[in-house]
């Protein structure tokens, strides 16, 4: 029996609605996400007397974008709930999302009650089926007694081994019916034994790959920052001396300041990181996917490399990747395993040789460091945000939507540490900025909150500014505002002649619509504006300065500014540029 | 490309074989036949998958359906070591004149009758999928007015059995939150 506090008495005569709230305290819920609807209302009247906060959020989205960016920031599970049909297909996008990033939450939905439920009812819509593909496990529940089992096995499902959505569906029938209330002691799910301890064949095979290689290249992927493996990573990263590459879903995991550190790899990666891993002869993959923004054309994707791919999920080893060393594991326990078995290797005078590898690596790092040009006109965005990251400093929370400003917030904000970065990474959902921000916040009160948005991206989700200053959830946001969908406008410079269909999105500089400024001010925020690199320090410091309600800065930037290095979407990493038509000079002779 | 038999046994919950052909669908692998039913256990369904995909695409069916939380193991049985079977019921044209021939058909690949008219006869068979498609060509001449067919079942040859180890309880206990 779980002793945490709720007073959640054993057997006593409940509501089926009585019983999920009860459920959701015993499971360590304290804050949900969420808007009352018909079906899922008898469990906001129980919800109301409970000690969980409840945040009224103003769209299903936002509650779920909230729930994630909570449940990233605090490594707990994230909880949102929503009514049925329209509320509950409203989550779809950010339980796709979770997925796709693996990140812990619950949903927990109404359904209309079970005689109604394949009728075509109002407000019916099958959640559970339409999940079945975005969740890690989905329940309908319409009997009552289930509910607390239900709750217990979400929760578990959602933060255990690669960790993932899970909807429950409640019939309203099972909220209104009495049950009696006992929280399960333990849990038994047959086809669910994650595997967590890493195989010691497997590990002493990885450590005899890696004395042997001559440039490998330590891999990094989210699975790192989900198993809290930072610190571990650092010691075997330092004992060794191999380079480091993190990705979008890792930024942080390393600090960016560290000299093994190469930066991000991919489609926008730096030109260190991608030749980190194009001429690599090991790849050493820890909780990472090679996902195909990581490595372009996957035929011509490292060719000299052997692989070590450790991840906890079984399917994600050998799915894009021929593996030479397959590893099944926690990411922490993996580089723990690592770090003994090299360490012992050491202690017997084994240690590889990088040095030349190394050396070549520094050096292209130096040749090809991360650069912008400043235009003669306007703002330089690229410039906007280092310097928010380096006055608001790496313990502060930043969230970001997805385009352009996410991939210069990936490079220019200065990661020193893991669960600092927030970001919508395998779904790419454009609008995740403010509600992650605003669900990171309530989960971090202490920690300063960015929300790092693009123009488009805000306008998706901004109502959320009306949640953060009535609940008392001090964010700030940076608008990177170049009047555009900045990304696909990009993609129109490059490869279909300038052409540029319907990406203007007029937030400036002749009209702007909406106001930003206004807009914030509307919403009991603070709006600021700073169209001149000049004025760029004292615009963010006043925002620093903003404690007790929600700001907003519109950042007016030079609307023609691209996001470098690219490799252009299908074509091997060899042909990334530097800067447009740029391509770097790998000398491969060095090697 | 090569067939492959696969016995997935899952927990016998309303909505699993959606999921499993919804993974099937969504993941772009083909299904040959699908059989499903009872198993010894009341809680544990038996599903018969037959795939034809390569060796590398099937790990990565047999790894996606292993994830699917009611899956609770997946056998794949090879030709040599299983019992395969099918069960094809079919009508056929079968008048005075033509009746004895579909008569010594069934015989010799040990079918049976299950049913007569004046103009047809309904035959049972058992068999794995050579033997039928052999049964149907021979059957063929005489016309064939109706046909159905079930998805494969199989079962591994020797006395071992796939279910006993697999369906040991094994609860853990219920994470106490880290804080409340």
């Amino acid at each position: 029996m779980s002793d945490n506090g709720a007073d959640a008495a054993h057997g006593a005569a409940v509501t089926g609605a009585q019983s999920l709230i009860k459920s959701l305290e015993c499971a360590g819920a304290e804050n949900i996400f969420g808007i009352p609807g018909g079906a899922i209302l008898p469990a906001y009247d129980p919800l109301f007397d409970s000690k969980i906060r409840h945040i009224l959020v103003r769209h299903e989205q936002g509650a779920g974008h909230a729930a994630q960016g909570y449940a990233t920031a605090t490594g707990k599970v994230g909880v949102c709930m929503a009514t049925s049909g329209p509320g509950a297909t409203n989550l779809v996008t950010p339980i796709a999302d979770a997925y796709m990033d693996s990140v812990p939450m619950v949903a927990v939905t109404g359904q209309v009650g079970a005689a109604f439920i394949g009728t075509d009812a109002f407000q019916e819509a099958d959640i559970r089926g339409i999940t079945m593909p975005i969740t890690k496990h989905n329940f309908l529940v319409t009997d009552p007694a289930e509910i607390p089992r239900t709750i217990a096995e979400a929760f578990y499902l959602a933060s255990t081994g690669r960790p993932g959505p899970v909807l429950v569906d409640v019939a309203k029938s099972a909220l209104t019916s009495m049950t009696t209330f006992n929280w399960p002691t333990e849990i038994n799910l047959p086809g669910y034994r994650p595997v967590t301890r890493p195989h010691s064949k497997q590990i002493r095979e990885a450590s005899r790959l890696i004395l042997e290689a001559r440039r490998p290249v330590l891999y990094v992927g989210g699975g790192v920052i989900r198993a809290r493996a930072s610190k571990e990573l650092r010691v075997l990263a330092e004992m060794t001396g191999m380079p480091v590459v993190t990705t979008l879903m890792a930024r942080g995991a390393f600090p960016d300041s560290h000299p093994q550190h190469l930066g991000m790899p991919g489609m926008h990666g730096t030109v260190s990181a991608v030749a980190g891993l194009q001429k690599s002869d090991l790849i050493i993959s820890l909780g990472a996917r090679f996902d195909d923004r990581v490595t372009g054309n996957l035929d011509s994707f490292a060719p000299n490399a052997k692989v070590i791919h450790a991840d906890i999920d079984p399917a994600e080893i050998g799915k894009n990747r021929i593996v030479d060393v397959p590893i099944v594991g926690d990411c922490r326990e993996v580089i723990a395993d690592l770090i003994v078995a090299l360490q012992a290797e050491q202690d017997a005078g084994n240690t590889g040789d990088y040095e030349g590898w190394v050396k070549f690596l520094a050096d292209i790092k130096a040749r090809y460091p991360l650069a912008y040009d400043t235009p003669a006109e306007g703002l330089a965005p690229q410039y906007v945000i280092q310097r928010l990251g380096q006055i608001s400093g790496p313990e502060s929370i930043y969230c970001s939507g997805v385009g352009q400003h996410q991939m210069w917030a990936t490079h220019y904000v200065g990661f020193e540490n893991p669960n600092t970065w927030i970001n919508s990474g395998g779904l790419g959902t454009m609008g995740f900025a403010v509600p992650a921000a605003m669900g990171a916040k309530v989960g971090m009160p202490d920690s300063t909150v960015w929300a790092i948005d693009g123009d488009g991206c805000f306008q998706m989700t901004n109502q959320e500014l009306a949640t953060c200053t009535i609940e008392n959830i001090p964010i700030k946001v940076a608008i990177i505002n170049n009047e555009s969908l900045g990304m696909v406008r990009q993609w129109q410079t490059l490869f279909y002649n300038s052409r540029y269909s319907n990406t203007d999105l007029h937030t400036g500089p002749k009209r702007r619509i909406p106001d930003f400024v206004k807009l914030a001010e509307a919403y009991g925020a603070v709006g600021l504006s700073c169209d001149n690199a000049s004025d760029v320090d004292a615009t963010i410091n006043k925002a620093m300065e903003i404690n007790d309600v929600p700001v907003v800065v519109d950042f007016r930037v030079h609307r023609d500014a691209m996001v470098w290095p690219m490799v252009a979407a299908g074509t091997s990493n060899d042909a990334i540029q530097y800067a447009r038509d740029l391509a770097p000079d790998f000398d491969e002779d060095d090697l | 490309m090569s067939v492959h038999t696969l016995s997935v046994l899952v927990e016998n919950k309303p909505g699993v074989l959606a999921r499993i052909a919804g993974l099937f669908s969504r993941r772009g692998f083909n299904i040959d036949s699908l059989a499903v039913g009872p198993t010894e256990h009341p809680e544990v369904s038996r599903m018969t998958i037959v795939v034809n995909v390569e060796e590398s695409p099937l790990e990565q069916v047999t790894k996606q359906l292993n994830k699917l939380v009611e899956v609770i193991k997946i056998v794949e049985l090879e030709d040599r070591e299983a019992i395969e079977r099918e069960l094809l019921l079919v009508k056929v044209k079968a008048d005075a004149d033509t009746r004895g021939q579909v008569l010594d058909a069934v015989q010799l690949f040990r079918a049976k009758v299950v049913d007569v008219a004046t103009d047809a006869i309904t035959i049972e068979v058992t068999g794995n999928a050579d033997k039928l498609s052999d049964f149907l060509k021979v059957l063929e001449p005489f016309g064939i007015r109706e046909l159905v067919q079930s998805g494969t079942i199989a079962i591994g040859r020797g006395g071992r059995s796939i279910t006993e180890r697999t369906l040991r309880p094994t609860p853990v206990p219920v994470p106490v939150p880290q804080s409340a």
